[in-house]
């Protein structure tokens, strides 16, 4: 019997927990992925001014990676969870004494991670900025290519295609990092198996698919990036 | 010729106005300024002898919890590190198989579901785990023999943190050390081979030297991202450095508990950095020119 009652823990449905599962799953895509395009952003200038000539924009952007990078992800999850409300209280009791503030587990944890994600990206940006030999940004200005478009149209293409592995990694570490946003209450992948675990006594069957998901989506995206690096490739060939 | 030459100008110096960079960097390090300076501020204006009184020894202990655990996990993972790192580097299909397998799962899982899974998941097993048993001699009134099994060991939190971060750790050691060995040229081997070194004599006394300079720096961010990852053993109920924050918050609700305990992993984290630096310069001074 109990082999039975295991399949119907594992099954869709009112009974089983696959489908709450599965949608955790979803959650913990979707905190990554919309997570994605605001820490590239954030990286992809911390570079910037992390390569610049003005020193007090390499200090201020050192300081950011400084901090970022050297926290507890943890840390960093429950300060900004914990003391954000608390600083948001005290700025709009100025205007509106009555109202309450409470934050988004979802939306604390789209910041933090991409607080954290910009921070790693910042020094694989800036790595593949180094890359780049002077020439293409001469060659740029020489054609008459103002700063803008030297940047988007020459630099960028080829800052893409060398920064695309190490960002793979940082992405790859993004997708784990979502786990933790767990511990401040959102119903991603690992706090459904955990009620289901609680629930049904079998925690390490759920744990276990918990981490099977995590697999699959590491898979997943290990697919992904080496069709994107593969369509890159034969872009590059076609130039 | 030298008429012309004299005819040359210099540029004038580039004016050091206010482009718009220079704008941009001055206002956020100011910001930056004031964000730290806001913080010390709160603390000060939140100071607290009785919360420090409270708290403070218990954040010392709580240190200590984290630095131990991460000291015993580094150290048993570096140990297991080498059999896993000698399966990803065999021949055999099946030994590598088996070490890919190992390094794929545990770094393709958060580190926070393989300790879920140890902490929570082992007690699924609790009456296999309890069967075996081990006599150990104990002191409590007199030397007597007690029975330890498996299920005291998983039993208590820390000695799960401790497992679970070792496997981990295990994996990522093992993939370092694999490439720090692999980064080593293959001439070395052979020139040790031709001088009649046998492969272990060659490992210890050519091979690991040259390949441990290149992995002080990884092993070094390893350690520095064992110390960060080690605060997610306080949601294992755990009282490391974390777990303690986490418990003065709970009992005063003052966000001051957070705020130290990144001032604190902050610190360490940024010691270390600068300390593996260090030593890299000092272990590298042979091969600068």
């Amino acid at each position: 019997m109990p082999a039975q009652s295991l399949w119907t823990l594992l099954s869709w449905g009112p009974d089983g927990w696959l489908d709450d599962i599965a949608y955790g799953a979803l959650v913990t895509v979707a905190l990554a992925l919309a997570t994605l395009p605001i820490g590239l952003t954030i990286g992809f200038f911390i570079a910037l001014a992390k390569q610049s000539e003005e020193p007090s924009l390499r200090l201020a952007a050192n300081i950011y990676t400084t901090v970022f990078r050297g926290l507890p992800e943890l840390v960093t999850l429950f300060l900004f969870f914990f003391g954000m409300p608390i600083l948001l209280q005290h700025l709009i009791r100025y205007f509106r004494p009555e109202a309450t503030i409470d934050v988004n587990s979802f939306v604390a944890g789209m910041i933090v991670l991409a607080l954290i994600f910009s921070s790693y990206a910042s020094e694989v940006f800036l790595s593949a900025f180094r890359a780049i030999p002077k020439g293409q940004y001469e060659g740029g200005y020489a054609i008459g290519l103002s700063n803008w478009l030297t940047m988007r149209k020459v630099i960028l293409p080829q800052l893409l295609r060398i920064a695309f592995p190490g960002l793979e990694n940082c992405w790859l570490s993004l997708l784990k990092d979502t786990s933790l946003v767990s511990v401040v209450g959102l119903a991603e992948t690992l706090r459904n198996a955990g009620v289901a675990a609680r629930v049904t006594k079998h925690s390490f069957m759920f744990y276990s698919v918990a981490a099977l998901v995590f697999l699959g989506l590491a898979i997943v995206s290990s697919f992904a990036t080496s069709a994107i690096l593969r369509s890159l490739g034969r872009r590059e060939a076609q130039r | 010729m030298s008429a012309t030459a004299t005819m040359v100008e210099r540029p004038p110096p580039r004016a050091r106005g206010w482009p718009r960079p220079r704008i941009a960097g001055y206002a956020l390090v100011c910001m930056w300024i004031a964000f730290g300076l806001g913080i010390v501020a709160y603390l000060v204006l939140a100071w607290n002898p009785a919360f420090f009184a409270k708290y403070a020894p218990a954040y010392l202990k709580g240190l200590g919890v984290t630095l131990s655990l991460v000291a015993i996990a580094m150290v048993i993972g570096a140990i297991l590190s080498v059999p896993v790192a000698y399966g990803r580097m065999s021949s055999n299909r099946i030994l590598s198989g088996l070490a890919y397998c190992y390094v794929y799962f545990f770094r393709g899982t958060p580190l926070l579901v393989q300790t879920f899974l140890v902490y929570y998941g082992v007690g699924s097993f609790r009456p296999q785990l309890s069967e075996f048993g081990i006599y150990l001699p104990v002191f409590s009134d007199g030397l007597t023999l007690a029975r330890f099994t498996l299920w005291d060991f998983f039993k208590d939190a820390f000695n799960c943190g401790v497992f679970a971060f070792a496997l981990n750790t295990a994996a990522y050691q093992a993939e370092i050390l694999r490439g720090a060995i692999e980064s080593v040229p293959r001439g070395q081997w052979e020139g040790a081979a031709s001088l009649g070194l046998h492969k272990l004599q060659t490992l210890r006394k050519i091979i690991l030297p040259q390949a441990l300079i290149v992995a002080l720096r990884p092993y070094g961010n390893e350690l520095i991202l064992m110390i960060k990852a080690s605060a997610i053993v306080a949601i294992i109920t755990v009282y490391d450095l974390m777990g303690n924050a986490k418990l003065a918050f709970a009992n005063s609700f003052d966000i001051q508990a957070y705020i130290w305990v990144a001032v604190v992993y902050l610190v360490m984290v940024e010691i270390l950095r600068h300390g593996v630096e260090w030593i890299e310069r000092r272990i590298t001074i042979h091969l600068k020119r």
